[in-house]
């Protein structure tokens, strides 16, 4: 069966809602509308008003409601609308969502789930297509989690409802429309777990979320010129799968990671630094990356030259070292 | 504070049937039985609202007594390095007892940093009360088992908690109630309003007790709001609101259970604003000579709010000198226990850092764990 990433989620919500009537959906536009890109289309008419429903435009207040509902014995599922409408709420997740359970010592588990559209390419105007999975992802107590394949948004979305802690679910608005043949209900691999996506033995690629597709087309345009790129879907950035990462370096020798948020101090910075304290010795380049620019979500006139293309991707390879001359990009003195 | 008469609450109402529109507004004055030394307070002051009972009053009496001996208690220790901080609420007692005596023990809590009195009245341990103030990473009891929320540092960011545990508890059916507290600085949080707002439009059960003790700190209520009182922040959001002599443990008392009732019966959430004083520096850190005159704070002493119930009930003969030095003695007792029991140094067992961060610790973690283990060891 074909299936867009969107309705891949919207099937994992009537799922976990079918199956356990402690979940609820709640947020801005979940209810008649079914969101503004409808991933909670039909759960109103199919639940009531008690258990997928509209709530006040604030932010804040949805997530602190959800924290109280989730201390009390049910499991909600919030819709942040989209990643740069999430950060009025920020306060309720760092000081709330992700400590609860260890300010208090264990006895108060918050098991609930913050969905947040995030990440650009699909032409919105300003505040509409931030990259924010390292401020989650920095926060320790909250699980980060973001598919990029029509089976993963499934499978993690149903984990991530039944998952005991809180969990950031991330979702690439570009991806919504990706589609995939692939029967549902479906279980992927768990949390913590990366996956190889291609196999290859030149260099890794490891991506997450809107950047594995572009390392995966990268990959296909760099076997058509001879050079063999192994890619690694991340799928959950809290908990990190350090194994899989790592193991793929060790055997390729040579990694790039390719994320579309700014790189200064985010996600694909530490996993630099975590490739490199385990790869080190079979390293033959520097690990290097392909990220957005260290500036504001540009809007759609300027944000082709913002997204990390497949060009940037296979130039950024052409770096790794292949005829052992240094990187002149980083060389001392060169700019 | 000036306030319109034309504002003014209606006089006799149902407890469970607020009536449309105005009523949801505040009583022009502070709900008050009795006045600044305790004789009956003039007039119609007290509104619609009922003498709490001897017995309810009595037992309030103790609580007030005992939890203004701890209160001294916990700043003491503080003073001997036995507590981190210890942010008091000297002076508040009718507010901290009478939200406590306020609820069954089925309905929630949820208490600020100030609040660890009402903690104490609420029957948790005092050294699992004051094990975030001795600088602990937890809050030391449990919550789920108290009904009791932890203790929030973060102003007013617990009110959108207690509206989505009320909210759940409705949901299934239950008649529970959450009672948040809140100081005036909190007002002028965000999640206040957010709380207020989403509380009323699902109908939930939580009251709202904002106790209004004059300063955030340092800042007077004068810069948090330009608004008649707190109490009227609650009708922009169609919540009903009253406002209360905070001091006067009748009117708490009074009030406060009228209010949970209320929302118990189905009324919907419940504002309330106790004018009321913190005797004490914000912390045992602050410096309040900076920011307040002495003559504020004598005048604020004067109308103690246990004085003021001791001299109701004496004046009814339902309180005997033999009645207060045994509420006096408990109350020794109670300080000297816990004076005793955290005359040693708090500890922690460091693997707890990372014992509670998921249900189930991350490889990174178990990872650090490992580490910080192996760096002990050396």
């Amino acid at each position: 069966m074909t299936v867009t990433l969107g309705k891949a989620l919207n099937a994992a919500l009537r799922d976990a809602m079918r199956e356990d009537d402690t979940v609820l959906m709640f947020g801005e536009d979940v209810g008649a509308l079914g969101g503004v890109f409808r991933v909670t289309d039909g759960l109103a008419a199919e639940f009531g008003d008690d258990r997928c429903f509209d709530t006040p435009l604030a932010e804040s207040g949805i997530v602190g409601m959800a924290v109280g509902m989730a201390m009390n014995g049910f499991r909600p599922v919030v819709e942040m609308q989209f990643d740069a409408f999430a950060y009025p709420a920020f306060e309720q997740i760092a000081s709330h969502v992700a400590k609860m359970r260890n300010r208090t010592r264990g006895a108060v588990g918050l098991p609930m789930v913050i969905r947040v559209p995030y990440a650009g390419g699909i032409g919105g105007v300003e505040h509409h297509s931030d990259s924010s999975e390292a401020y989650y992802a920095h926060t320790p107590g909250l699980k980060v989690v973001t598919p990029a394949t029509v089976a993963d948004a499934y499978s993690l979305l149903r984990e991530a409802v039944a998952d005991p802690d809180p969990v950031v679910f991330m979702e690439a608005k570009k991806l919504y429309w990706a589609k995939d043949e692939v029967a549902l209900p479906v279980t992927t691999e768990p949390f913590g777990t990366a996956v190889v996506r291609r196999e290859g033995s030149d260099a890794t690629l490891v991506a997450y979320g809107p950047a594995v597709p572009v390392a995966l087309e990268a990959a296909s345009a760099a076997a058509a010129e001879g050079r063999s790129l192994e890619v690694v879907d991340l799928r959950t950035l809290v908990p990190f799968d350090d194994e899989t990462v790592a193991a793929s370096v060790r055997k390729t020798g040579r990694c790039v990671v390719v994320a579309e948020a700014a790189g200064f101090a985010g996600v694909s910075a530490e996993i630099v630094a975590r490739v490199q304290e385990r790869c080190f010795h079979s390293l033959w380049a520097p690990v290097l990356r392909v990220t957005g620019w260290d500036v504001p979500y540009p809007p759609p006139v300027l944000e082709k030259y913002h997204l990390p293309g497949v060009d940037r991707v296979l130039d950024t390879v052409d770096r790794l070292q292949w005829d052992d001359a240094p990187d002149p990009r980083f060389l001392a003195g060169s700019r | 504070m000036t306030t319109q008469a034309e504002h003014r609450m209606p006089t006799a109402t149902s407890a469970s049937a607020p009536p449309a529109d105005a009523g949801l507004l505040p009583s022009a004055e502070p709900v008050r039985f009795l006045d600044d030394d305790g004789g009956p307070a003039p007039g119609d002051a007290h509104g619609r609202y009922e003498r709490p009972s001897t017995e309810l009053l009595r037992r309030a009496y103790d609580a007030m007594v005992l939890g203004r001996r701890f209160d001294a208690q916990a700043t003491a220790l503080t003073k001997q390095g036995r507590l981190a901080v210890y942010p008091s609420s000297r002076g508040q007692e009718a507010g901290e007892i009478g939200a406590v005596l306020a609820l069954r023990e089925t309905d929630w809590l949820f208490p600020t940093y100030r609040d660890t009195m009402a903690l104490i009245a609420r029957g948790i341990d005092p050294v699992e009360a004051l094990t975030l103030l001795r600088g602990s990473w937890h809050c030391g009891y449990d919550p789920m088992a108290t009904r009791t929320a932890p203790q929030c540092t973060p102003l007013a960011t617990h009110a959108p908690h207690a509206v989505g545990v009320a909210h759940a508890a409705r949901r299934r059916g239950e008649d529970t109630v959450a009672l948040v507290l809140i100081g005036d600085g909190g007002t002028s949080e965000g999640d206040f309003h957010e709380a207020l707002n989403f509380a009323a439009v699902f109908h939930a059960p939580v009251v709202f007790l904002v106790q209004n003790n004059g300063y955030a700190i340092s800042v007077p209520l004068s810069r948090q709001t330009a608004a008649p009182s707190l109490a009227h922040k609650g009708v922009g959001y169609g919540v009903r609101s009253e406002r209360v002599d905070g001091n006067d443990p009748l009117a708490m008392l009074a009030v406060l259970t009228d209010a949970v009732e209320s929302a118990r019966a189905g009324g919907g959430p419940v504002l309330v604003e106790a004018h009321t004083y913190r005797v004490e520096p914000h912390t045992n850190a602050d410096d309040d000579a900076r920011y307040r005159d002495h003559d504020e704070v004598e005048a604020w002493k004067r109308r103690d709010p246990i004085a003021r119930l001791e001299a109701h009930l004496r004046s009814r003969g339902e309180l005997s000198d033999d009645d207060v030095a045994a509420a006096r003695s408990a109350a020794e007792e109670f300080a000297t226990q816990v004076r005793e029991r955290l005359s040693e140094e708090a500890t922690g067992d460091p693997a707890d850092l990372f014992a509670h961060v998921y249900a189930e610790p991350t490889p990174q973690l178990r990872e650090q764990a490992g580490w910080l283990a192996e760096e002990l060891a050396r």
